[in-house]
């Protein structure tokens, strides 16, 4: 019985130590900030920051933020990509494994795409018609000529 | 007993559960706290970009001391010692057995191994002699002394204005006037003036030591840039008060890559662009002097030797034009965790395809790598075919000279061979292989091809040109 309750307690005090860490860890890393549209917490590490000065500066700076044009439309498709996306920033970034200029992948180069064509519609589908590419190099890409509406680099 | 077991049994599954537990529970505390370390730091990175340890001041010529501040830069410029091959530059390590003169046991490879035409085309003077590939700017010191060119000339001071740290010993030797120890350096012969310097170029070269500022720390490129501002009329260019920001991260390299000669019995080293920056325009000036750098063994032509014009090339060029300076390429921004800073490795860029072209060119590297090739397979392709003009014309030179030809149809062929040289080693010294303006480059080894046949024709015509005189071609019509 004595034995059990001393168990229980020391489960507990490594468990909620745990718990107590990480929790300490999400609120330093303001971890709630990455749950919201706000552009800021695209900064909170440093390494989009020219992404983010060139937006500030962009055309498109009071009609999009970051999530308009890199997350998918749709609140469950929205949080898989910020899901997606968080966790291998983080781990890039922790472990500093990633290249100085970064690129975007082609998933998300996709997500971008379909962003511009979702506001710009009327216009693409007129420019797209029937050719499709037959690899990436012929693809029709917006930011391939639009390249700094949303930010420079 | 048979009681006893059974009670055992289901205590020992919780104790073995509660203990799993337990390690898994310290485990992911072990990792959130990593974690929370981790950003911690990077958080602190990003608040305080450089500690002050030392004191720097205008006469701290030891990198080691600077390092001792700026750890990040100081380790990228420890590690220019590195040698690597590129398609058409970088450089091989070579071991070689030391000796009591020259006691190196890595060099470069030997450039008139891999092309022993340059013999041909140097015959009659030190190059001829030995000539490696370029490395790093940690070699820059030991690699000048130690060539075997020393052996067969006698050097003056002046190589040392770009082979060693000259700031402070320029200040030294001028008390406190730099250009007055720049004048007193050079008229010294090599091995005495190589006892005032220490290091190879070195973080006071082109830094301020208060505020870090780039500067120009060399006076035969504030007199070369005044001249060649001049030229695009800008009166009394001071470089140090007018050059842009940008404009100095190009210029602090100019200090020392670019075409120069000794001027006068006082060995002033200059940089020859009154006339502009332009292969011709240089050509003009060392026409107007009368100036030859050695006659040639063979044709007794008087030739020009072209060393490393890189800060000409490259204005030539269209990242010049579109505002790219060396630095954006050779020593490209890199992140250092939360830090930014700029690369000190200074190397080819095609070693950094990353960091020095995808900044602006979003392609895959091995999209752009093809690219620089493919550019420069193109200017290595016709700096071939000058080369052979050129051995061609100097072979018929020879051959006019020992059938007895006047001294009036040999001097038609030795002009065009002058001129066809010059252009040639300009772009063969150039270290880029013509990237640094591909159009420029080939431009100038086509007319370097035609001076060198015309040079031919003139002989075989027994001194009867066939076009007017070399002019400087490539101009405005």
């Amino acid at each position: 019985m004595n034995l059990r309750a001393t168990s229980a307690v020391a489960l507990g005090l490594v468990i909620g130590a745990a718990a107590g860490v990480g929790a300490y860890t999400f609120i330093y890393a303001q971890g709630a900030s990455y749950l919201t549209n706000d552009p800021n917490a695209c900064v909170n590490c440093h390494v989009m920051r020219e992404q983010y000065d060139g937006w500030v500066k962009s055309s498109h700076r009071s009609v999009a933020v970051c999530n308009d044009c890199h997350t998918p439309p749709g609140r469950v498709a929205k949080y898989v990509t910020k899901a997606q996306n968080g966790f291998w920033h983080s781990f890039a970034f922790t472990t500093g494994r990633f290249p100085d200029e970064i690129l975007i992948t082609s998933r998300n180069h996709g997500v971008t795409e379909r962003a511009c064509r979702k506001c710009h519609e009327s216009i693409t589908l007129e420019i797209d018609g029937p050719h499709a590419a037959k690899t990436p190099r012929d693809e029709l890409a917006c930011v391939r000529c639009h390249r700094s509406v949303g930010h420079l680099h | 007993m048979v009681d006893e077991k059974r009670e055992e049994k289901p205590r020992i599954r919780a104790a073995r559960l509660i203990a799993l537990t337990v390690l898994i529970a310290a485990l992911a505390t072990i990792a959130l706290t990593a974690l929370l370390v981790n950003i911690f730091e990077h958080k602190q990175e990003a608040r305080n970009p450089f500690f002050r340890v030392v004191e720097l001041t205008d006469d701290t010529e030891d990198p080691d001391v600077w390092g001792k501040n700026f750890p990040q830069q100081y380790d990228g410029y420890k590690r220019t010692v590195d040698q690597r091959r590129t398609r058409y530059g970088g450089s091989e390590a070579v071991p070689r057995t030391p000796t009591d003169v020259d006691p190196r046991s890595v060099v470069a490879q030997s450039r008139l191994e891999e092309d022993p035409r340059l013999k041909t085309m140097w015959a009659g003077y030190a190059f001829a002699r030995d000539f490696r590939e370029e490395r790093g700017h940690a070699y820059m010191l030991e690699d000048q002394l130690f060539t075997e060119r020393q052996q067969v000339t006698k050097q003056p001071g002046t190589c040392l204005n770009c082979h060693a740290s000259m700031y402070v010993a320029y200040k030294k030797a001028g008390n406190g006037d730099i250009v007055k120890g720049f004048e007193a350096l050079n008229t010294l012969p090599y091995f005495e003036a190589r006892k005032h310097v220490k290091h190879p170029v070195a973080c006071i070269d082109c830094h301020d030591s208060q505020t870090m500022q780039l500067r120009v720390t060399r006076p035969a490129f504030m007199e070369g840039i005044r001249a060649a501002k001049a030229v695009q009329g800008v009166k009394d260019y001071d470089v140090n008060r007018m050059a842009t920001r940008q404009e100095m991260r190009a210029f602090v390299c100019g200090q020392c890559h670019v075409e120069y000669y000794f001027k006068g019995p006082e060995k002033r080293l200059t940089y020859p662009w009154v006339n502009g920056l332009k292969v011709e325009n240089i050509l003009a000036y060392y026409e107007e002097q009368g100036f030859s750098d050695w006659t040639h063994a063979e044709t007794g032509a008087g030739v020009l030797k072209a060393q490393h014009p890189e800060f000409e090339m490259w204005n030539q060029g269209i990242h010049a034009r579109s505002g790219v300076s060396c630095a954006d390429c050779h020593m490209p921004y890199m992140r250092v965790g939360g830090l930014k800073i700029s690369d000190h490795h200074v190397r080819s860029p095609a070693l950094n395809i990353n960091r020095a072209c995808q900044t602006c060119h979003r392609w895959p590297e091995e999209e752009l790598k093809a690219r620089i090739e493919t550019s420069q397979e193109r200017v290595f392709g016709l700096r071939n075919r000058a080369m052979d003009a050129l051995v061609a014309l100097i072979g018929d030179l020879k051959a006019a000279r020992t059938a007895g030809a006047g001294e009036a149809e040999l001097q038609v062929a030795r002009k065009f061979q002058r001129e066809a040289q010059f252009r040639l080693d300009f772009v063969e010294a150039e270290n880029s292989t013509g990237f640094h303006a591909p159009q420029e480059a080939e431009r100038i080894l086509a007319e370097a091809i035609d001076f060198a046949r015309q040079g031919q024709l003139a002989l075989a015509r027994g001194g009867i040109r066939a076009t007017a005189a070399p002019a400087a071609g490539g101009g405005a019509r």
